[in-house]
C-alpha cells in the first residue's frame, strides 16, 4: 500500500499557548482515519493544517509524496467537509457543485454529468436546481460531501460532519460515507470526538489528547489493548480497581493478575465490563460484593456490584443470565481479562 | 350606536383613529401635491381644480437652469455612491474580518459626524475649503455629499459582511477559488443586499442635500434642492409642485426597489455596534 498521506512532527502553537505538538501520522491509499479526542483537543488544528487553512509552526506535511506546507488551500489536493456552513446560499446546488469544477475549466457537458453523479452517490438525485435553504441539515451535508467527492481529492477532510445531526440521521450517514468510501477507494481523515462513530467507520483511530497523540491503531485493537490510561478511559467503557506489585504480577484483592508491562508501584487495573464474570457467592473464590443495581439495555444488561473492599464493578451480561439474578444478592466477582497501568498522579 | 363601539372593543377603534390621523398626514399632502402640480386653475373653496393642465410641467421642463439642476443632481448622486462605495467596502470588509485594536473607535467616529449640528460642521469644513481651494467646486460638493453617508455607507455593509461565515470563504478556497475569486464569488454576492440598501440610501441622501451643497457649491453648482428653494420662492405653488414630484419620484422608485431587494433584518442589523 503507498502512502498518501504523511504527517511529520507538526507542531502548531497559537498566541495563546494552545495548539498541537509532535504530531506525525501516515495514511495509506484507501484508508479512513478518524481523529478522536475530547473538545479543544487539537483535533481541527491537525485538520486545517492538512487541509492549509492553517500554516504549521514546523514540521511536514506531505500527499502523495510531494510536501504541501508551502501551498494554499486552493492549491492543495485536498478537500474539506465543515461542520456547518458549508454551502453558498446564494448559489443553487448545481452551481453549489459546479464552482469547482468551472474554475478547473472544464466542459460544460462534463461538468453536468459529474454533478449528477456525485449527487446520485449521496442520494440525492435531481436537486441540482433546489437552492441550500430549501435542504433540509442533513442534506445540506450530502450535498457539501457530494462537492468534495466530485474533486477527487486526493485526501478527503471531514471535520465532524455529522454533528449537527440527530442520533438516527448521523448513523445513517456514517454508513453512507463508509459505504461511498469501499465505492470510490477514496483516503479520508475524519475528525469526531464520538467515540462510537470513530469505532464503527475507521480503519484507524488516532486517539488525541491536550495537542499530541496517545494512541493510533486499529479499533479492535484501541478497545482490546488501550495502551494509555487515557485511551483506556475514553473508549468503551471501563472498571478501574487499585492494584498492587506483587512478585511478578498485580495484587487486586484475592487474584494476582499477569504485569506484563512491569510496572512498578501503585497501579490501576481496567477490566472491560463484558470480562467481568459474576458467580454464585458460595462458589468460592473471587471478590465478594452486593449487586447493587440491575439495568436491562436492550440485548445486554449492566449489573453495578459494590465491591466488600470497596469500589463498585459494572458487569455486562446477556439480558438471559440475569434472571436468577437480583438486587442486593451477593455475589463473587471474577475477570477473563485485564490491563495495568501505572497510577499517575493525577488520575 | 354604543353597542356597537363596544362590540368593535376600545382598541379597535384607536387603531382606526390612528391609521385615519397616518393616511392623512402622509397621503394628504402627496395626493394635494399631484393635483397641484396638473391643475391649470385652482381657486381657493373647490375641492378639485377649474382646470387640468400640463402647463407648469413644461414650463418646469423648458426653463434652463432646472433641467441642468436636475442633470447636476444626478451627475453627483452617481459620483457619490460610486466614490462611497469605492472607500466604504473595503473599510467595511476589514471590520468585518480583520481584527485590529480601535476598530470599535473607527466605527464609532462615523456616528460624530451625525452628532453636532450638521451647519456648524459644514461652516468649519467650508473654511477647510476655503483654504484648498475647493470652493465652489464639482469635488467640494462631492466631498460634502459624501461626509454624510460615510456612516451607514460602512455599518450597513460591515454587517453585511459579517453574515458570510468564514466556513462558507473557506470553502470556496478549499474548491480551488484564489482569495479574489472567493471575495467575488461568494462573498460580495452574499453581501450584496446590505451593500444595494446602503447605495440607495447614499444615491437617495445625495439628491436631497442642501445645506452643505449650498455652502460649498453657490454659484455654479446649483442641485435641485436648492433651484427648488427659489422655484418656490419665486413662482407659483404648482411650479413648485411638479418640481416636489420630480424630486420625490426618484426617492420613491428605489425604496421599492429597495424594499423587494432586502429583508428589514438586514437594515437593523446595520446599526449594530459590535
Ligand atoms: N485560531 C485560534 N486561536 C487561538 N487558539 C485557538 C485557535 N483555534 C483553536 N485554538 C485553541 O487550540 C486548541 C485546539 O483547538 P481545536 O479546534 O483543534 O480543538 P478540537 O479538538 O477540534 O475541539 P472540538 O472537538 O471542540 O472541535 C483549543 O484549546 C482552542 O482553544
Ligand atoms: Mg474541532
Amino acid at each position: 500500500m503507498s502512502l498518501q498521506l504523511s504527517v511529520r512532527d507538526v507542531t502548531k502553537r497559537f498566541k495563546t499557548g494552545e495548539g498541537v505538538t509532535g504530531i506525525s501520522l501516515d495514511v495509506t491509499k484507501g484508508e479512513l482515519v478518524t481523529l478522536l479526542g475530547p473538545s479543544g483537543c487539537g483535533k481541527t488544528t491537525v485538520l486545517r493544517s492538512i487541509g492549509g487553512f492553517l500554516k504549521p509552526d514546523s514540521g511536514d506535511i506531505l500527499i502523495e509524496g510531494r510536501s504541501v506546507v508551502a501551498l494554499p488551500p486552493e492549491k492543495r489536493p485536498t478537500s474539506m467537509v465543515f461542520q456547518s456552513y458549508n454551502l453558498w446560499p446564494h448559489m443553487t446546488v448545481y452551481e453549489n457543485l459546479a464552482f469547482g469544477l468551472k474554475i478547473r475549466k472544464l466542459p460544460k457537458a462534463q461538468i453536468r454529468e459529474a454533478v449528477a453523479d456525485a449527487l446520485r452517490l449521496v442520494q440525492l438525485p435531481n436537486s441540482e436546481k433546489k437552492l441550500p435553504g430549501q435542504l433540509s441539515g442533513g442534506q445540506q451535508q450530502r450535498v457539501a460531501l457530494a462537492r468534495s467527492l466530485l474533486l477527487k481529492p486526493a485526501v478527503l477532510l471531514l471535520d465532524e460532519p455529522f454533528s449537527a445531526l440527530d442520533a438516527k440521521l448521523r448513523q445513517e450517514m456514517r454508513e453512507e460515507l463508509r459505504e461511498i468510501q469501499t465505492q470510490t477507494g477514496l483516503t479520508m481523515v475524519f475528525v469526531t470526538h464520538d467515540q462510537e462513530e470513530a469505532l464503527a467507520l475507521s480503519d484507524r483511530i488516532v486517539v488525541m489528547n491536550h495537542g499530541h497523540i496517545e494512541q493510533a491503531a486499529a479499533p479492535r485493537h484501541i478497545y482490546d489493548r488501550p495502551s494509555t490510561l487515557f485511551v483506556a478511559r475514553f473508549i468503551g467503557k471501563m472498571n478501574f480497581l487499585e492494584g498492587v506489585v506483587e512478585g511478578s504480577g498485580i495484587r487486586v484483592g484475592p487474584f494476582v493478575l499477569p504485569n506484563e508491562d512491569r510496572i512498578e508501584g501503585e497501579t490501576l487495573v481496567g477490566v472491560r465490563p463484558e470480562d467481568v464474570i459474576l458467580k454464585a457467592a458460595e462458589a468460592g473464590e473471587g471478590m465478594k460484593g452486593l449487586i447493587k443495581q440491575i439495568m436491562v439495555l436492550g440485548h445486554y444488561a449492566e449489573i453495578s456490584v459494590e465491591l466488600e473492599g470497596g469500589g463498585t464493578v459494572r458487569s455486562f451480561q446477556p439480558k438471559d443470565a440475569v434472571r436468577e439474578l437480583t438486587a442486593g444478592q451477593q455475589v463473587a466477582v471474577a475477570f477473563t481479562k485485564s490491563i495495568a497501568y501505572p497510577k499517575i498522579g493525577d488520575n | 350606536m354604543g353597542w356597537y363601539f363596544r362590540a368593535v372593543g376600545t382598541r379597535r377603534i384607536v387603531e382606526f383613529l390612528l391609521l385615519t390621523a397616518f393616511v392623512a398626514f402622509f397621503a394628504g399632502p402627496l395626493l394635494n401635491l399631484a393635483v397641484l402640480a396638473f391643475s391649470g386653475q385652482w381657486s381657493y373653496p373647490d375641492l378639485l381644480p377649474h382646470q387640468w393642465s400640463l402647463k407648469w410641467w413644461s414650463f418646469v421642463l423648458s426653463k434652463d437652469d432646472i433641467a441642468k439642476s436636475i442633470g447636476l443632481s444626478f451627475l453627483i448622486a452617481a459620483i457619490v455612491t460610486a466614490l462611497s462605495i469605492v472607500i466604504c467596502i473595503p473599510a467595511a470588509y476589514a471590520f468585518a474580518r480583520i481584527r485590529f485594536p480601535l476598530k470599535r473607535f473607527f466605527l464609532f467616529s462615523f456616528l460624530l459626524t451625525h452628532a453636532f449640528p450638521k451647519m456648524g460642521l459644514y461652516v468649519s469644513i467650508a473654511v477647510l475649503f476655503y483654504r484648498l481651494g475647493l470652493m465652489n467646486t464639482l469635488l467640494g460638493v462631492v466631498l460634502i455629499h459624501m461626509i454624510n453617508v460615510l456612516m451607514f455607507m460602512t455599518w450597513i455593509p460591515t454587517a453585511a459582511f459579517r453574515n458570510v461565515h468564514a466556513a462558507q470563504e473557506e470553502s470556496a478556497r478549499d474548491v480551488g477559488a484564489t482569495p479574489f475569486r472567493v471575495f467575488r464569488s461568494i462573498t460580495l454576492p452574499m453581501a450584496m443586499p446590505g451593500i444595494l440598501v446602503a447605495s440607495v440610501f447614499t444615491f437617495l441622501n445625495s439628491l436631497d442635500e442642501a445645506q452643505g451643497t449650498f455652502l460649498v457649491g453657490i454659484p455654479d453648482y446649483k442641485t435641485m434642492p436648492i433651484v427648488m428653494y427659489s422655484i418656490i420662492s419665486d413662482f407659483p405653488s404648482s411650479a413648485g409642485a411638479v418640481f416636489s414630484i420630480i424630486l420625490t419620484a426618484p426617492t420613491i422608485l428605489l425604496l421599492l426597489a429597495a424594499q423587494r431587494l432586502v429583508s428589514a433584518d438586514v437594515m437593523a442589523s446595520g446599526f449594530q455596534v459590535k
